[in-house]
């Protein structure tokens, strides 16, 4: 973080929007004590009744908690209820382990398995195994039914937090949770949306110091014992923020957003299909950017043509009228797919990825266009296409797209070529925008900014250099927005700063008119719009 | 009609809907349903080597059955039949609030 003078200042992922400003409270896995191991009845007896002590626990906070919490528990109390999966243990006792011996081992096998698996989302679901593991072992050990103390409006810092820990602290007087490691997309980060606690993940390591915490869950920060100045910039940002809530809703509802009498296009990214479940979704003008990448994931080989058929179309189906914008394969890079992406490159940001890694396997990239084909005779589709570099490479996966096209009016099957674009994310490619024929432009701004600032952006000490706002950047933007505004061509952008409040007014000014935000920014965006169109500021 | 002695194997499939496969409240949900039965209910995904207890949840999810992929269902026992098409119905109806 720039400009803080005083306090220590971490940036890390944010799980779960919110502000809180409170006492730092560090939560350590606990070591607990050693256990003397009995006999091999007394320890089944033992396990028998710590099962049935935790799940008779885990009930009981389902209850209380109720809703979605509810149904994140219910895992857990399945687990307990597996009869193949505690036979096995029972049987290790038998051959003369400890319970809780046993017990962690099995568990520990499972969760070591979760965190093999390749799909983020399962991965995730490794510190629900680990959070029974610890409720279990903690009983054994006899130092079960302490909850946690968590001071009101405490910031609470912790490893990772299992769900059912977040559970047991008192959320009703506001607080945060500051996790070192942790996922945007487990289950405890689920309940702090829900709740509406601010949460920020893989903050990294951090000095065992600190008294007071002042989480930003928008901006993604932790600082720890922060003076004076920077209580009162915070304090500034929660303000604004509770106003611009409120007020958001409203203006959600509002058919279009406009800016100086122009129409602003605000459309939704996605990951996956269900993302089109979230309650802002619905008042999107359409789809900037749907990633496939997810049909790749959590599977032993390739999706086949019909699997990804049936996502394109329920995504198609779900808009109706509104444009879809799909975007091809974008393996490579930081996105390995086994079994398609090329292993063992020194430096795969600058290496075989994208519509690169397409072109150089048309046997998986026939499949998608297949699919996308067959899709596009369904609804209002747009595909682009990734990471490209030269005209040559559009040209390319045009006439391979059009080969499959052909193909399948040949054997009789509803299929049409979609409008063709192209992601603006390569340098020479922005610089170059004239030479490419397509269709629209959508620039991708993440990786745009990664390359023209030579600034890994996953690496957080080039995080002061990595600023999207550089003149490079903006400029590259506007020349690519002026072409599209001359030649007739639409250009959206889909990166994080469309969803950045503090980048619109540059994006505005840029001439773009068209904005692609994740469905949980889209209240905010329409909102920061409607108040630069009146001559307010960023807010 | 058939014979519905306990050694009948009744089989079906089914085609994974759910948009993120089968993660842990579609798991949760099946291993439920497939309790309620007396029947030995196998599932796998289709072609894969190994048939796996329907009533294990860990099992089910270590599957990783992904979106779009079948689901195969075979199962012995009194009430057999009635179990195949309950698991078929729970999947091609996407797991709906209150199944299982």
């Amino acid at each position: 973080m720039q400009g803080g003078a005083a306090g220590l200042a971490y940036r890390g992922r944010t799980a779960s929007i919110g502000f809180a400003h409170g006492p730092l409270v560090r939560v350590d896995a606990g070591a607990g004590g050693d256990r003397v191991a009995g006999t091999l009845v007394e320890e089944a007896l033992a396990l028998r009744k710590a099962i049935d002590l935790a799940s008779g626990q885990i009930a009981d906070l389902a209850a209380s908690a109720g809703g979605e919490a509810a149904q994140i528990l219910e895992f857990q109390v399945a687990l307990l209820e597996d009869e193949d999966l505690i036979e096995a243990i029972f049987a290790s006792i038998g051959e003369g382990r400890p319970a809780d011996v046993a017990w962690r081992a099995t568990l520990d096998e499972q969760i070591a398995a979760y965190n093999s698996a390749e799909d983020e989302y399962l991965q995730a679901r490794s510190s629900d195994l680990a959070d029974l593991r610890d409720r279990v072992i903690h009983i054994l050990r006899g130092d079960a039914g302490e909850p946690l103390k968590i001071p009101t409006g405490g910031v609470v810092c912790a490893d990772d937090l299992p769900p059912s820990r977040f559970l047991e602290i008192d959320w009703s007087g506001g607080g945060g949770l500051a996790l070192l490691h942790g996922s945007p997309t487990s289950h405890v980060a689920m309940l702090a949306r829900a709740r509406g606690i601010p949460m920020v993940v893989q903050l990294g390591a951090i000095p065992d110091a600190g008294a007071t915490a002042l989480l930003d869950g928008e901006g993604a920060t932790l600082e720890l014992d922060p003076s004076a100045e920077q209580v009162r910039i915070f304090e500034k940002r929660r303000e604004s923020h509770r106003k611009s809530r409120a007020s958001a809703r409203a203006i959600l509802r509002r058919p279009t957003a406009s800016w100086r009498g122009e129409h602003i296009k605000l459309l939704i990214n996605i990951q996956r299909v269900d993302d089109l479940d979230h309650a802002d979704a619905q008042y999107a003008d359409g789809i900037g950017l749907m990633r496939t990448e997810f049909l790749l994931s959590g599977r032993s080989d390739l999706p086949d043509e019909e699997t990804q058929f049936q996502a394109y179309d329920s995504v198609l189906r779900w808009a109706g009228q509104r444009p879809v914008t799909i975007r091809t394969f974008d393996a490579g890079g930081d996105k390995p797919v086994p079994g398609f992406t090329l292993d063992g490159e020194a430096n795969p940001f600058l290496g075989v990825r994208g519509l690169r890694l397409c072109l150089a396997r048309p046997e998986i990239f026939t499949v998608q266009l297949r699919a996308l084909a067959r899709a596009a005779v369904r609804g209002n589709l747009k595909v682009m296409f990734p990471m490209v570099t030269s005209a040559d490479e559009l040209e390319a996966g045009r006439k391979l797209f059009a080969d499959v096209v052909q193909r399948l009016q040949a054997d009789g099957i509803a299929a049409m070529l979609p409008e063709l674009g192209i992601m603006v994310e390569v340098p020479a490619a922005a610089l170059a925008i004239a030479s490419f024929k397509a269709s629209f432009f959508s620039i991708g701004s993440n990786d745009l900014a990664q390359y023209v600032l030579a600034c890994d952006r996953s690496n957080g000490a080039l995080a002061p250099l990595m600023d999207p706002l550089h003149p490079a950047v903006l400029e590259l933007i506007a020349r690519t927005a002026e072409h599209g505004r001359r030649a007739g061509i639409s250009v959206s952008l889909c990166g994080d700063m469309a969803g950045d409040p503090r980048c619109l007014p540059a994006l505005l000014n840029s001439g773009l008119r068209e904005l692609s935000v994740n469905a949980s920014a889209l209240a905010q965006i329409k909102q920061t719009i409607d108040r630069l169109s009146s001559g307010g500021g960023v807010g | 009609m058939l014979d519905k002695a306990d050694g009948q194997i009744f089989t079906g499939s089914v085609r994974l809907v759910h948009a993120v496969g089968m993660h842990a409240r579609p798991a949760v949900k099946l291993t439920k349903l497939a309790k309620k039965f007396q029947a030995q209910i196998s599932v796998r995904v289709a072609g894969a080597p190994e048939w796996i207890n329907a009533k294990s949840v860990a099992k089910i999810m270590a599957m990783r059955a992904a979106h779009g992929s079948t689901i195969e269902i075979k199962a012995s026992g009194s009430d057999a039949e009635a179990a195949v098409a309950a698991l078929v119905d729970l999947v091609a109806s996407d797991f709906p609030d209150g199944a299982g």
